[in-house]
């Protein structure tokens, strides 16, 4: 006892805990470093993106002094590209997609998720690791059949061709993100709903859903990425610029001539960033929140 | 309100496993039915059965004199009580208890009628707007139950309801569900694997062990005529004390002979009984508080021998001196005002007006 308030010299536990405070500053150190680095490489291309965004094709052009910093900001890209038909049109493509891919997405893997994780039929193990195998394929690879079927459909240089395409990419991992959340969900609960009364789809809109919302909302975010940004497809399957979505739109149709725009390139890109990171910002934390807390002991 | 009759039920699983291996047991209307065994002797998958949420391999599973073997569990008219509550996090209080009425299409003020009147019952008219995870475990076991109340079925059923509470709460809600009974009068079937709890709650304990019944009875008389080594073993605690020893015949009376060289005398009125195991080896049952201080004993049929304490443990209300003799420690219940000390020899004795003999090969009190 004395030790810790005479002059002597720590002993014992203290000196642990001495060092293990210098463990900590290091481990902290450390982590502040690599994410300090990981943070600059990513936000490097965007930040360049911004700055070239915000210059005139005479200031892009010229390459006098550092290209990281604007000497005459204008907005003229910006307002070029917002008032451009053609722009509202893309952006009008990638909407409608989306919105259709998601929801599209969401019932299937939804209803698909719930069968696998919780009606014990034969085959289901199978099927469940069968639904995430189908993810490891990548879309370089499915567009080449994929066009054989959607030239099939009918459907090719259609944006209805896209949204039949899509969630060949959303719905397998949306599914296993699904059959994670509801496997999480304690067994009991179902019991209680069935004892209660509930119907199979009364327990999965009461309870499954409500319950799920965290897992819900993670998938929805994960299928509105991969549908808003995808390139692979659309690239493929459509030709003539008024069903392009955005990431062709951009980069295909400002372009006159060989000459790049740039400027309108660079802002475009970064309008068509922006619904990404307003949703995540807003969803963020519905993403991270735990609902089933409460539901059991603990 | 309703009887339960459970008829030869099998259930077995892949690979022929039998957790269940044809039982029968009937119910009456009101009563409270608690089945208690170890893990894994078929308590639970019985009651699952009952509620549904197993299939009965074969047999017949009749509620109110319906068989009900192919009815789903919404329609089997129960509720269930988990022993993790399965309370959905989602929904207030109310909400839960609402839902399986709401489900069955209830009026608005039927269901605020039901759920206010078992919130009053359970004491918890002022938790209804909160959420599952604002409640303490012993407040959730109510909403749990609040939830079994307001349906008003006709047989409750309660899966191990408070082994996740500590054991203070645990003595607190098993009188409070006692008490909701005595209330409400619905046909219980209560799965426990204490015996405590069993005894204490039950109109009817149901012992089970791998798969079969091996006794059902009123708790006194579990506890006093048990039929079976394992019934002995498991009602009652501290536990039954066993000994091996030999039946013998001589002059007229039967007397147990341990190894030890102890002899005890078979009373009187047992001879008749036993008389049929004279010249075989048994085991000799007894409980802890028919083993102790001499002077606490002042009548016939009693044993005096000295045994040298190894442990002594004071409880309070009365002492546990526990030994070893032939390689089995025995445990007797002494005053708390004699005196005993661990290595120090005292005297005790056995009443045999309480003795237990048991066929060590058939497993049966004789």
């Amino acid at each position: 006892m004395s030790a810790t308030t005479a002059g002597e010299a720590p002993k014992g536990i203290y000196h642990l805990a001495g060092s293990l405070r210098k463990e900590r500053r290091w481990a902290l150190l450390t982590a502040y470093i690599s994410l300090v680095i990981a943070a600059i490489i990513f936000m490097a291309p965007p930040f360049y993106m911004f700055i070239t965004s915000l210059k005139g094709s005479g200031e892009i052009a010229s390459q006098i002094g550092s290209p990281w910093l604007v000497r005459d900001p204008t907005l003229e890209n910006y307002t070029a590209i917002i008032f451009n038909p053609l722009f509202q049109r893309f952006m009008f493509n990638s909407i409608v997609i989306t919105l259709f891919v998601v929801a599209l997405t969401m019932v299937i893997s939804i209803l698909a998720a719930f069968a696998l994780a919780r009606m014990r039929f034969f085959g289901s193990q199978v099927l469940a690791t069968g639904v995430f195998l189908t993810y490891l394929v990548p879309d370089t690879l499915l567009f080449i059949p994929l066009y054989q079927i959607v030239g099939g459909l009918g459907l090719l240089n259609s944006i209805w061709g896209l949204i039949l395409v899509y969630p060949t990419l959303t719905v397998p991992f949306c599914t296993w993100i699904m059959i994670g959340y509801f496997t999480s969900i304690p067994k009991e609960l179902d019991e209680a709903a069935l004892i209660d009364g509930a119907s199979w789809s009364q327990m999965l809109l009461r309870i499954f859903i409500p319950v799920a919302l965290p897992g819900i909302i993670a998938a929805t975010i994960f299928a509105f990425t991969v549908s808003w940004a995808a390139f692979v497809y659309p690239t493929a399957f459509v030709t003539t610029p008024d069903q392009m979505p955005l990431t062709i739109g951009v980069v295909s149709q400002l372009v006159r001539a060989d000459t790049f725009a740039w400027g309108q390139i660079m802002a475009g890109a970064l309008v068509a960033a922006l619904p990404p990171v307003v949703i995540y910002a807003f969803l963020m934390d519905y993403y991270i929140a735990g609902l089933t807390a409460g539901a059991t002991k603990g | 309100m309703a009887e339960v009759s459970v008829r030869k039920v099998v259930k077995a699983y892949e690979g022929n496993v039998q957790a269940v291996k044809g039982i029968d047991l009937e119910i009456a209307d009101h009563e409270f039915v608690v089945l208690v065994g170890p893990s894994g002797c078929g308590k639970s998958t019985t009651l699952r059965m009952i509620a549904g949420l197993e299939e009965i391999t074969s047999g017949e599973i009749a509620i109110g004199g319906t068989v009900v073997n192919d009815i789903p569990p919404r329609d089997r008219d129960i509720a269930m009580v988990f022993q993790n509550y399965a309370l959905y996090p989602h929904m207030s209080v109310y909400e839960n208890m609402a839902f399986g009425l709401t489900l069955r299409k209830f009026p608005k003020a039927e269901i605020a009628k039901r759920v206010n009147n078992a919130a009053r019952i359970l004491d918890i008219e002022p938790l209804l707007e909160r959420k599952p995870k604002a409640l303490s475990g012993g407040q959730r076991q109510r909403v749990a139950m609040g939830r079994a109340i307001v349906r008003d079925p006709k047989v409750f059923l309660f899966d191990e309801p408070l082994s996740n509470l500590d054991a203070k709460l645990r003595v607190q809600m098993r009188t409070e569900i006692k008490k909701v009974h005595q209330k409400v009068r619905t046909t219980t079937v209560y799965v426990t694997h204490d015996q405590v709890e069993a005894m204490t709650l039950a109109d009817r304990v149901v012992v089970m062990n791998h798969g079969i019944i091996e006794q059902v009875g009123p708790p006194q008389e579990l506890y006093h005529h048990p039929r079976t080594r394992f019934v002995a073993g498991f009602i009652g605690s501290p536990a039954m004390n066993f000994f091996p020893a030999r039946m013998e015949n001589g002059s007229g009376a039967l007397r147990l002979n341990l190894p030890n060289g102890i002899v005890l005398p078979v009373p009187a009125d047992r001879t008749a009984r036993y008389q049929g195991a004279a010249g075989r080896e048994v085991l000799f049952g007894i409980r802890p508080e028919h083993l102790t201080e001499p002077k606490n004993l002042e009548r016939d049929n009693i044993a005096v021998f000295d045994v040298t304490p190894e442990v002594i443990e004071p409880m309070g209300m009365e002492t546990l001196v526990h030994f070893w003799m032939q390689g089995a420690e025995i445990c007797a219940r002494i005053d708390p005002t004699t005196p005993a000390e661990p290595g120090v020899p005292m005297p005790l004795a056995a009443d045999l007006n309480h003795m237990h003999v048991i066929d060590p090969e058939s497993g049966m009190v004789l």
